[in-house]
């Protein structure tokens, strides 16, 4: 078993540079609280695992089946207000509350596609926008509840420290991360949704013709949807610690879309990538103002540092406006890198052998397995 | 009572009209669902604030200054549809997100530029004026006024010029128009230029009605949307229709809401609206008076 495993690392993992990439990741992440610990990375740390499950939940609903859902806030902000609900009038602990907010996440998600079903297009995104601001204004309404805009407070905890919620939602992670990953695989034998998904998105007509039900394959493409996104609103809720209105608002379904499309949308590690460059990015922003304005006061006055001071002094108003620079980016990323930075890279690094189709490093002369020439 | 209703729709009717419009056109004729729109509203409000406040040293006549920021502005739709939204026309997830992505933009810019404030204006014509036992302020009138202008205008540039013409043309068929030789990648620039335009006469005549502040494009941009469902995406006749009658809605609502909903009913306000939407788009997607594309049916 295990010189299998070392065999897989060894011939499998070594020689592909992606895959190193991802093991090297995955390792500093796991061994991350023995390096450093500290409060504040720790919890950026955490909170990045729970918005790596909420992009790639929305990349496997809308990036693989193309049903491009504007409102994925809907299933984090059901779950977050499920668990939080329950347990501030039931009293119920968190190994209950989210189980059940994960399955009314799931319940939001099949709701959803019943209408979805009947659109396409920017009329399908535009009905999906629409029914997290609905909820809103329905939270908003029963303040007594909700506590509309100052939300509900005092969750508990998914763990007695923060090292241990650091671990759980790490696993989580990684646990949602795989299981997406196998449920798209398009090459895989043993699931065929993959495959499924590609093709209603390329051609939903065709892929009805071949005798898929593509109506069931979109609700479980919403169910599953549902279900990640759920688990990450339920997480980030007794991380967080609150409830508010803020699962449920668009900056959150945007974030989704964005964090997705910068990465690489339709490949999973996408998601994740975005949101480990994006989410510290904005996380840090005050962090980096205040190193910047620091480098300023650092500064000698004389003539010649002028230039170099109204420089940093615009850096540091910019790394106020985190979400200015945001915005910049998804743009630039959009106009000249289409395809996601993730999946950029990753052609740039990898190169698949014309005869047998394995991956090679890019710097190869010819394939690793069957010696064909790469060039 | 029933005086102020009325005002009150067809003042908010009206903004909601020319903003629909020019949201309606761009996804008509270009398949463009604009959402940075208002964005462009609030530009052109600011843009009023900048040039008729005594801190700028400029202190402008109202005309001239109101012409130059529906020029900037509509220069500005331009630019922003040359530079970013033609090269991703084609996927609408991308044109989505690229104009969200703009409206972040400029909210940023104001709110760095201007502080996050609300801020006042005022009213750019003085007095009031009596109608019928009612005490009317002007500027209710010039928003009026302004608006039918621009409607009126839209209509004869879409109807009798050859721009309209080409307008339509590329509208109905981009391929044919091309071959009819009309360059359609400058139609739709000029198109997207119309109605930013609009959409900065529209910012211009509600900004002394109301409280300007960076984050203003949202609320508006989800009544818009909302009155281009209703009357059907891609309508003019239907834009103008569906928002005189958002426009009764939040009259009322505004100004005496149902007992039942007295409290919290601004809030609830939002989620019927948009449950008016989701009905019609599933019901009748095409809306009360737009077409479906064939592509985009199911």
């Amino acid at each position: 078993m295990l010189r299998r495993l070392l065999k897989n690392f060894r011939y499998g993992v070594i020689p592909v540079p992606g895959r190193v990439i991802a093991v090297v990741f995955f390792l500093f992440l796991y061994l991350f609280p023995v390096i450093s610990g500290h409060p504040l990375y720790m919890r950026m740390f955490i909170f990045t695992s729970i918005f790596a499950i909420f992009a790639v939940s929305w990349d496997l609903l809308s990036g693989y089946t193309g049903l491009v859902n504007f409102g994925h806030a809907l299933f984090f902000g059901v779950a977050a207000y499920t668990t939080g609900l329950l347990y501030k009038f039931l009293g119920w602990q968190p190994s209950v509350t989210i189980p059940l907010a994960v399955l009314a996440a799931v319940a939001a998600g099949v709701l959803t596609c019943f209408p979805a079903l009947k659109l396409r297009g920017p009329y399908l995104s535009l009905l999906t926008l629409a029914f997290p601001l609905m909820l809103l204004g329905l939270v908003m309404f029963f303040r007594e509840y909700t506590g509309a805009e100052y939300g509900i407070p005092g969750l508990p905890s998914i763990a007695g420290s923060q090292t241990g919620e650091y671990y759980i939602c790490l696993i989580a992670m990684t646990a949602s991360v795989l299981i997406m990953w196998k449920l798209t695989d398009a090459g895989s034998r043993y699931v065929r949704t993959g495959l499924i998904f590609h093709a209603i998105r390329e051609d939903e007509i065709a892929a009805r013709a071949t005798g898929i039900n593509t109506i069931r394959y979109k609700l479980l493409a919403f169910a599953v949807g549902g279900f990640f996104a759920g688990l990450a609103g339920a997480l980030y809720a007794h991380t967080h610690g609150i409830v508010s209105i803020s699962s449920l608002n668009l900056t959150m379904s945007f974030q989704a879309v964005i964090w997705v499309i910068f990465g690489g949308i339709v490949s999973i590690y996408g998601g994740v990538v975005g949101v480990y460059i994006l989410y510290p990015l904005v996380f840090l922003s005050r962090r980096v103002e205040a190193l910047f304005s620091a480098m300023q006061k650092a500064l000698p006055n004389v003539a010649a540092t002028v230039p170099l001071a109204k420089i940093l002094e615009f850096l540091h108003e910019l790394a106020g406006r985190p979400y200015l620079v945001l915005a910049v980016i998804v743009i630039l990323i959009l106009l000249f890198m289409p395809e996601g930075i993730a999946v950029w890279i990753r052609n740039k690094i990898e190169r698949e052998c014309p005869r047998c189709k394995l991956t090679n490093a890019a710097w190869r002369r010819e394939c690793r397995a069957c010696g064909a020439s790469l060039h | 009572m029933i005086g102020r209703i009325i005002v009150h729709t067809l003042v908010s009717g009206g903004v909601f009209a020319i903003l629909a419009i020019g949201f309606s056109l761009i996804f008509g004729v270009a398949r463009v669902l604009n959402l940075a729109h208002t964005a462009f509203f609030t530009l052109a409000a600011f843009g009023t604030f900048y040039l008729l406040s005594s801190v700028v040293g400029l202190e402008l006549a109202v005309a001239p200054a109101i012409i130059i920021v529906v020029i900037i502005v509509g220069l500005l739709g331009m630019l922003a549809y040359k530079l970013v939204i033609n090269p991703v026309r084609e996927h609408h997830a991308a044109v989505l997100l690229i104009t969200i992505a703009l409206a972040m933009i400029a909210e940023q810019v104001l709110v760095w530029r201007f502080g996050g404030q609300h801020r006042t204006i005022r009213f750019l014509v003085p007095g009031t004026v009596d109608i019928f036992g009612m005490t009317i302020a002007n500027q209710n009138l010039l928003t009026l006024g302004v608006v039918a202008v621009a409607i009126v205008a839209v209509w004869l540039i879409l109807s009798k010029t050859k721009l309209g013409i080409a307008i339509r043309a590329v509208a109905n068929d981009t391929e044919i128009a091309g071959l009819m030789g009309i360059s359609a990648s400058r139609v739709l620039m000029i198109t997207m230029g119309i109605a930013t335009a609009l959409a900065a006469i529209a910012g211009v005549v509600m900004a002394p009605l109301t409280t300007i502040a960076p984050g203003m494009w949202a609320p508006p941009l989800m009544t818009v949307m909302v009155v281009v469902i209703i009357g059907g995406l891609g309508s003019i006749k239907g834009s103008i229709i569906g928002a005189f009658i958002l426009g009764l809605v939040s009259a009322v609502s505004v100004i005496d809401p149902l007992a039942l909903l007295r409290g919290g009913g601004a809030y609830l306000n939002m989620t019927f609206i948009l449950a008016a939407m989701v009905i019609v788009l599933i019901v009748r997607p095409s809306g009360l008076f737009g077409t479906l594309f064939e592509e985009e049916k199911l």
